[in-house]
């Protein structure tokens, strides 16, 4: 925390530096000088669009604070207003929360971030000689294809590890509808997750595994997204709907939006504040190459975070004025 | 009951007892399925609605209730702010400076100490405390933080661990006085203390949130409620053990109640108190990385984060900066805790720097490099250039073990999981409800009577009433065979190293590294080579739960009264039989104990085994967390609690009867 303080401290030194220069306009706008508390969770991503949310803001003078909290634990922060904003909810593994949370009416949804969570099984490229089919999903129906994948445990069925029972992804339901030759194994973690795409990697071994993206796992490792019957509204709700008639869920999973969520007094105390984040935008692909920048190329988030700063004043500036 | 009965009849009746019960449950088991569904499972009709009740009251307790002039709420906040004082000024000192203003806009007034300032007071701490040889582990200790650029982070954690031990410690205390005092609160406290230790602590990290506030005072908060138990425990053994002549001398002398306490009894307990304020030192640093989700930062947010980035290294790295600090924390407690006893040694030196050497230097120092930091920054700061890191080192070890070593490790998994854990599993899946509760009660009443059995009955019954009966099974088979696994590696461990002197000071570094390392660091290098799943959860479970098995072992054998073994020695015992037939024997309620407390850490790593994907009680609290709903997790977090009680009670009594037995009691 007194890393982030002091590098804060420098920051706040800096931007105090130029509001005497030249533009005092931004800073007397500003409705209160208590500090916003912005949170950080465990990821980069989540890391860099906070980072560019607080700089952001703290060019407009708002006063920012970082606070470390775990992403679900943090609503119960937000709903008090001990926090008040967090930048990253996405929609597969935050959704019932963030409901819950914004059906007390102590937290507003602020929408979009304009980033789009692609949440799809994933393997990597050495699979492809296993299992030639693919990416096609009517290759897992193929037993002998199926079996490349499997261990002990689950053969003669492949094994794919899906995300941790709490983000309801529907993989269960998915494979029986789609007839596939696979057993599905829910992962307590998103670490565990790619702790087991890293061993087998290393291996060459098989593996078919939930991956995300915005992430580094699809940067760091070669490998491709199966391709499932794609999503529609009705896929999830009429049993009708697709190749199996009597079974929901035969598509592949939606692209889930990441959203902005912030306490509801946010917009009383600090309206220009509350005006920013709700304007807050950035794309898949500038976020997939700032998070390989700090993850694979080793740069310090606050670096990457500062360059995005530099390159796209004209696109933060509209968020503030 | 147990005394109204001759011991041979009563052991006669039980027999029988016990064998008309264990073939009516077999048979139960094999037939009834078909004709008494209800039993196998419980039918949700009956269900107790106690998670909707739950939430509604935490619901109720967070923004409803009054008391009179303020809410509860208003109350639990006034508290936070109190804390948040002294935990204010730690932090400032340590490691943020004195700040003025908040957030972005704070400027700093005052740095903080120094790292050379903060290296040389626990040096001079340690010399001061017992002699050279301290200060230069506790020296090398600090020294790590700085040169593995572990620094900042750790002065975050040391900050809020310097005030929440001395609360805890206090606390457990107090609570452990009016214990000894009043027969009452001490029935009161017991299920209390039981229920601190075990409930996880994501059950009620919630209302914990709301009521407290989220920043690191709550965090302390989660920290002090797990950590305090042993010490209140401990304080109340130490009294108890206090010899009657003290006491009587006391009252001879007419000590006033408050006198005797702490004139009398804390000063002649200090010794086994001070093992009270090792745990909730060792217990608090437990806590980093479930204090850093909420809030507290520091090392357990550094080691969540480069595991969420699998670098195992740097997790490794700040994993072991808690272990250091550790280390370094309970020596120099310990140590103080001996000093005390001969404090007036130099009373003949005169001037001001001959009788405070220590404080005159480390005050000169602090302003020095205070001073001198303005002008050069390495003298404030450790530079980041300077600093060491293993780098890849320990993910290439991983690498190397996975590429190499893979298939011989799973051929190992494989044939446990499919020839040991799942038949386990299946088994105790299918057992019916009624039989275990009826079962347990009679274990119950063999060892301790009546009152025993109705609790382990009723108990086992409000598991099953809840409808978690088959997670909390699953629950008893992942702790059960990690603590028979845990036991078969401990205990003989322990007994090697009982009597070899060098060998257990190794093996004390061993266990503590085990309990203090954040089991999250090896946590993912065991998913990466065993996959996730139950194999994996019950590795980590052992790791971490296998030290009270060696420590118990180790310290039952110690303590054997060496009469007794020169007694075997002279009637001719070879060196096993001493071993088997009398240290072992008389050291057996010692390790029951160490079993007993294997258990209690194997229930509480649940929450952590989770996260790779098993689907016991701790999966059913963490879904509860993501799921905002509290009364889910507290229902689940008490029937973890339930199965400790059981189990506790049980092995307590078990060793209790065989104290009587040996004549130890």
């Amino acid at each position: 925390m007194s890393k982030w303080r002091k590098s804060l401290t420098g920051l706040a030194a800096a931007t105090a530096m130029c509001v005497t220069l030249g533009s005092a306009a931004a800073l007397a706008d500003v409705e209160s000088k208590d500090p916003i508390k912005i949170t950080l969770h465990d990821w980069t991503g989540q890391f860099i669009t906070t980072k560019i949310m607080g700089s952001v803001l703290m060019k407009a003078g708002y006063n920012v604070e970082y606070v470390q909290a775990d992403y679900i634990a943090q609503f119960a922060g937000l709903k008090t207003g001990d926090l008040h904003v967090a930048m990253e909810i996405w929609e597969t593994t935050g959704r019932d929360a963030m409901d819950e949370a914004t059906a007390t009416g102590k937290v507003e949804n602020l929408g979009e971030t304009g980033m789009q969570a692609i949440e799809e099984w994933w393997y990597p490229t050495y699979m492809k000689e296993k299992c030639p089919g693919l990416p096609n999903w009517e290759a897992l129906k193929d037993p002998a294809c199926a079996e490349a994948f499997s261990t002990p445990e689950t053969a003669p069925k492949g094994r794919y590890l899906g995300g941790p029972v709490t983000w309801s992804g529907y993989d269960d339901e998915r494979a029986e509808a789609l007839g596939l030759e696979i057993e599905v194994v829910h992962a307590g973690t998103d670490a565990a997750l790619f702790a087991e795409l890293e061993s087998a990697y290393q291996r060459k071994a098989p593996i078919l595994l939930w991956v995300y993206a915005p992430h580094w796992a699809p940067v760091k490792y070669d490998g491709e997204w199966v391709d499932f019957p794609k999503y529609t509204a009705e896929c999830y709700n009429d049993p009708a709907w697709g190749t199996n008639k009597d079974a929901k869920y035969d598509c592949g999973k939606p692209r889930g939006p990441i959203w902005k969520v912030a306490w509801s007094g946010l917009k009383d105390k600090w309206p220009g504040a509350h005006k920013a984040v709700g304007k807050f935008n950035v794309s898949n692909e500038e976020m997939g190459a700032m998070v390989s920048a700090v993850d694979l190329d080793g740069k310090k988030v606050d670096d990457v975070v500062a360059d995005w700063v530099a390159k796209n004043e004209d696109r933060w500036k509209s968020w503030i004025n | 009951m147990i005394t109204d009965s001759p011991g041979p009849l009563r052991a006669m009746r039980l027999k029988v007892v016990w064998t008309a019960a264990l073939v009516i449950s077999v048979l139960f088991w094999l037939t009834a399925k078909p004709h008494l569904p209800w039993a196998f499972r419980f039918p949700r009709a009956w269900q107790l609605p106690l998670k909707q009740e739950i939430s509604s009251f935490m619901k109720w307790l967070a923004e409803d209730a009054s008391l009179g002039l303020f809410s509860f709420k208003d109350l639990t906040r006034g508290i936070a702010w109190l804390v948040d004082i002294p935990l204010d000024i730690a932090t400032s000192i340590l490691s943020s400076g004195f700040l003025k203003g908040q957030g972005s806009d704070a400027v700093q007034m005052l740095p903080p100490l120094s790292w050379i300032a903060v290296i040389a007071i626990v040096v001079a701490m340690g010399r001061y405390a017992r002699d050279w040889k301290l200060a230069s582990l506790v020296g090398a200790c600090f020294g790590y933080l700085a040169i593995f650029g572990q620094w900042d982070s750790a002065m975050v954690t040391l900050s809020s661990i310097v005030i929440a031990v001395p609360f805890g410690v206090a606390g457990g205390l107090l609570l452990g006085i009016a214990a000894y005092r009043y027969k009452l609160f001490e029935r009161l406290i017991t299920p209390v203390l039981d229920l601190m230790q075990t409930v996880p602590v994501f059950a009620y990290l919630v209302p914990i949130l709301v009521l407290f506030g989220f920043n690191p005072v709550a965090a302390m908060v989660a920290t002090i409620v797990y950590a305090m138990p042993p010490m209140v425990r401990i304080t109340l053994l130490a009294f108890k053990q206090v010899p009657q002549e003290v006491v009587d001398l006391g009252t001879m002398v007419g000590c006033s109640k408050r006198q005797m306490t702490w004139k009398v009894l804390v000063p002649s307990a200090s010794a086994s108190l001070m093992v009270g304020v090792n745990q909730v030192i060792m217990l608090s640093l437990n806590m980093v990385i479930i204090a850093s989700m909420i809030g507290a930062g520091g090392l357990g947010f550094d080691v969540l984060t480069s595991l969420r980035r699998l670098d195992i290294g740097a997790g490794i790295e700040a994993g072991v900066a808690i272990v250091v600090l550790a280390i370094a924390l309970d020596r120099l407690s310990q140590a103080f805790a001996v000093r005390e006893t001969d404090v007036h040694q130099d009373a003949k030196a005169v001037g001001l720097l001959e009788r405070h050497p220590y404080s005159i230097t480390c005050a000169a120092i602090v302003l020095l490099t205070g001073l001198g930091g303005l002008a050069a920054s390495w003298l404030q700061s450790w530079p980041e250039g300077w600093s060491l890191t293993t780098g890849g080192f320990w993910a290439d070890v991983v690498r190397y073990i996975n590429v190499n070593y893979f298939d011989e490790l799973e051929a190992v998994k494989t044939f446990l999981l499919l020839n040991v854990m799942v038949p386990l599993k299946r088994f105790l899946i299918s057992l019916p409800w009624p039989v275990v509760a009826g079962l347990l009660a009679l274990a119950g009443y063999s060892l301790a009577g009546w009152r025993l059995a109705s609790l382990c009955g009723a108990l086992t019954i409000f598991i099953a009433a809840v409808g978690l009966w088959s997670k909390a099974m699953v629950t008893v088979y992942l702790c059960g065979i990690a603590v028979i696994f845990a036991c078969l590696i401990g205990i003989p461990i322990g007994i090697i190293a009982s009597s070899r002197d060098r060998l257990w000071r190794g093996v004390q570094v061993f266990i503590d590294t085990l309990q203090t390392l954040p089991s999250f660091v090896y946590l993912m290098p065991v998913v990466m080579l065993f996959r996730v799943g139950d194999f994996t959860a019950m590795v980590a479970v052992i790791a971490y739960a296998l030290a009270p098995a060696i420590r118990y072992t180790a310290h039952g054998l110690r303590h054997v009264d060496p009469l007794l073994i020169e007694a075997g020695i002279a009637s001719g015992c070879t060196r096993g039989q001493l071993l088997r037939k009398i240290k072992l024997r008389l050291a057996l309620p010692e390790i029951l104990l160490g079993i007993n407390q294997t258990i209690m850490l194997a229930l509480s790593m649940l929450v952590i085994t989770a996260l790779v994907g098993t689907r016991e009680l701790g999966q059913e609290v963490y879904i509860a967390l993501t799921k905002a709903d509290t009364g889910r997790g507290i229902v689940a977090g008490l029937c973890v609690a339930f199965i400790a009680i059981i189990a506790d009670r049980l092995i307590t009594a078990g060793a209790g009867r065989m104290k009587q037995r040996l004549g130890l009691a």
